[in-house]
């Protein structure tokens, strides 16, 4: 059976380059990196070599600036915990959306539960959870508004994992900047700003110093990297704690032996995501308006979900009225064709997705809404084949639906 | 004569090897061949009882519709809105249904239907639980249906 993925959002195949560059660091070059004879200094070589790839890469002023982790959501929890315990003797308020992915809402809500006992010495952590608009978009005027003396820290995701909506970044990081010049005046402590870059890194352009912020988050295996390993880019100066204790790595900022040959596979990534991402953008964007014309010809009653615009150029989100996401995403998989509902964290869920539920989407329909994310090897045949059986699909589940039924029965019984 | 440990230990590696391919699986095979085949889809125009439970903010709606004579179901049909349990388990409740007793399918449980598909991912239980409430809410609309009829008789007697 032809088997085609459409779930590049999930995760990526590891790139043959990137494993032929891993390959020695999983063989020969095995020693500790921390260890002061040959073997362990070739592969500190191979690891600071990669940190200036990622600093190139990510346009940070200093190698020092990037710590490497084990994925996206590690990066996330030092960032939000590293920043908001460095800085609770002073404050306690945090910004964030309602959209962001569970490896910072999560965060989010388990700081504001800390320091809630009676008996802990500080007060607990505020945090407020900005709206969205029926695109999912963050107002930057919102952040300027939530911002209160004792804010620390925003953290605003570049772009939205399910819907694919890129958010305002760096519109958002000059209006910190502005009230940032404006708290130094005042002797106030600074806001720091960190975004969850893990869907973009890969897909569009990602510049620390554009997005003007201290705090960027990535993992590899979203674009063609090895899975279990990331990275948190940190600008110098940013007061943080960090969330393991151990040994000296990482500048004492991430104890843990380096997963050497993770990192060796992440800078490759990032090597070549440099060299293709104009290339692959162009073909990305071309079967994605494919895929969402195709879909409105065939299919009534299918809203995109999403900003029309201002989007990942691989994403395609949709609901599908009167059927349930996970029935399609079965029925898909029995054609071969492996997609997913909002997000592959959440699946196993019950609750209509957080991010549909934002955007004003209704949880019915929210119920019934289906993500594609293409990749570099997707093809435009694979687009037509997906276009050839989904009305179908459709068609077959709607008719099983009570929902649907009486929708029909309301119009008149068409 | 006694095992001994390496022996006790390839046994042991040796049956991770068979389970953990079943365990992995998010469905029995007999879910996914009843989502992909489901019996007894579609609607009875003349129902003697109908039930809807569910909620569809919650993701699963389920309709069943029966035809009884004499006290036993003859016919039992469904529509869900739904995950792939949602539909397996509406599609094995309409198949126990047929033939018993109206007091015989109200004995019918969510576990019972849930063993009936080789059993269900512990998050998915409630399908089950919402595949019995259908049937018991469709036995009460036939309940309230035949008393209907009954006093209707009776007062045109």
């Amino acid at each position: 059976m032809r088997r085609i993925y459409f779930d590049h959002n999930a995760t990526t195949p590891l790139h043959p380059q990137v494993l032929e560059t891993m390959l020695p660091y999983l063989k020969e070059n095995f020693g500790n990196p921390s260890s002061v004879h040959s073997f362990g200094q070739k592969t500190r070589q191979a690891i600071e070599q990669a940190r200036e790839i990622m600093a190139k890469f990510l346009n940070a002023e200093k190698p020092e600036e990037i710590v490497f982790t084990s994925g996206g959501t590690e990066a996330n929890n030092f960032a939000i915990k590293g920043v908001a315990y460095a800085n609770r003797e002073r404050s306690n308020h945090l910004i964030t959306s309602a959209i962001e992915h569970h490896a910072v809402l999560n965060v989010c809500q388990y700081l504001e539960k800390q320091g809630m006992n009676r008996s802990s010495s500080y007060q607990g952590f505020q945090v407020t959870y900005l709206p969205v608009d029926k695109y999912g978009q963050i107002n930057p005027l919102n952040v300027e508004k939530a911002i209160r003396p004792e804010t620390i820290l925003v953290s605003i995701m570049q772009a939205n994992n399910e819907v694919g909506t890129i958010e305002p970044i760096s519109e958002i990081g000059q209006l910190l900047q502005r009230i940032n010049a404006e708290r130094r005046a005042k002797s106030q402590e600074r806001i720091y700003f960190h975004t969850d870059a893990v869907q973009t890194v890969g897909k569009i352009k990602v510049d620390v110093q554009e997005l003007k912020v201290d705090l960027l988050s990535l993992s590899a295996h979203k674009f063609y990297g090895p899975k279990g390993v990331g990275a948190l880019y940190i600008r110098k100066g940013t007061r943080m704690h960090s969330l393991f204790q151990g040994g000296h790595h990482e500048r004492n900022r991430r104890a843990g032996t380096e997963n050497v040959a993770g990192i060796i596979g992440l800078a490759e990534a990032c090597k070549l995501a440099t060299l293709e991402m104009d290339k692959e953008r162009e073909k990305l964007l071309f079967l994605r308006k494919k895929l969402e014309e195709g879909i409105n010809k065939t299919i009534p009653y299918a809203y995109l979900n999403g900003h029309p615009e201002e989007r990942l150029p691989n994403t395609v989100n949709f609901s599908f009225e009167g059927l349930e996401g996970e029935s399609l995403i079965l029925s898909l998989d029995f054609e071969g064709i492996a997609a997913s509902t909002g997000s592959a964290c959440t699946s196993g869920s019950l609750e209509p997705s957080h991010v549909l539920l934002a955007m004003g989407v209704s949880g019915e329909i929210a119920q019934g809404s289906v993500r594609f994310s293409l990749g570099r090897d997707n093809t435009e045949g694979e687009v037509d084949y997906l276009i050839s059986i989904l009305p179908k699909i459709v068609e077959r589940l709607r008719s099983m639906s009570p929902l649907w039924e009486d929708k029909i029965r309301l119009r008149g019984g068409q | 004569m006694k095992t001994s440990p390496t022996n006790e230990m390839s046994e042991w590696l040796n049956a991770i090897g068979r389970y953990l391919p079943l365990r992995g699986k998010m469905y029995s095979e007999k879910v996914m061949e009843h989502f992909q085949n489901p019996r007894n889809v579609g609607e009875i125009p003349d129902a003697d009882g109908t039930g809807t439970v569910g909620n569809p903010v919650c993701g699963d709606v389920m309709r069943l519709y029966i035809k009884v004579k004499d006290g036993i179901i003859l016919d039992a049909k469904f529509k869900t809105f739904g995950c792939g349990a949602a539909i397996a388990t509406s599609s094995m409740v309409t198949e126990m249904v047929k033939g018993k007793s109206i007091e015989e399918a109200l004995k019918i449980s969510n576990k019972a239907v849930a063993e009936a598909l080789d059993g269900l991912p512990p998050i998915k239980m409630h399908c089950s639980v919402l595949a019995e409430q259908a049937l018991k809410a469709a036995i009460d609309d036939y309940r309230k249906k035949t008393m209907q009829t009954d006093e209707k008789t009776d007062s045109n007697r």
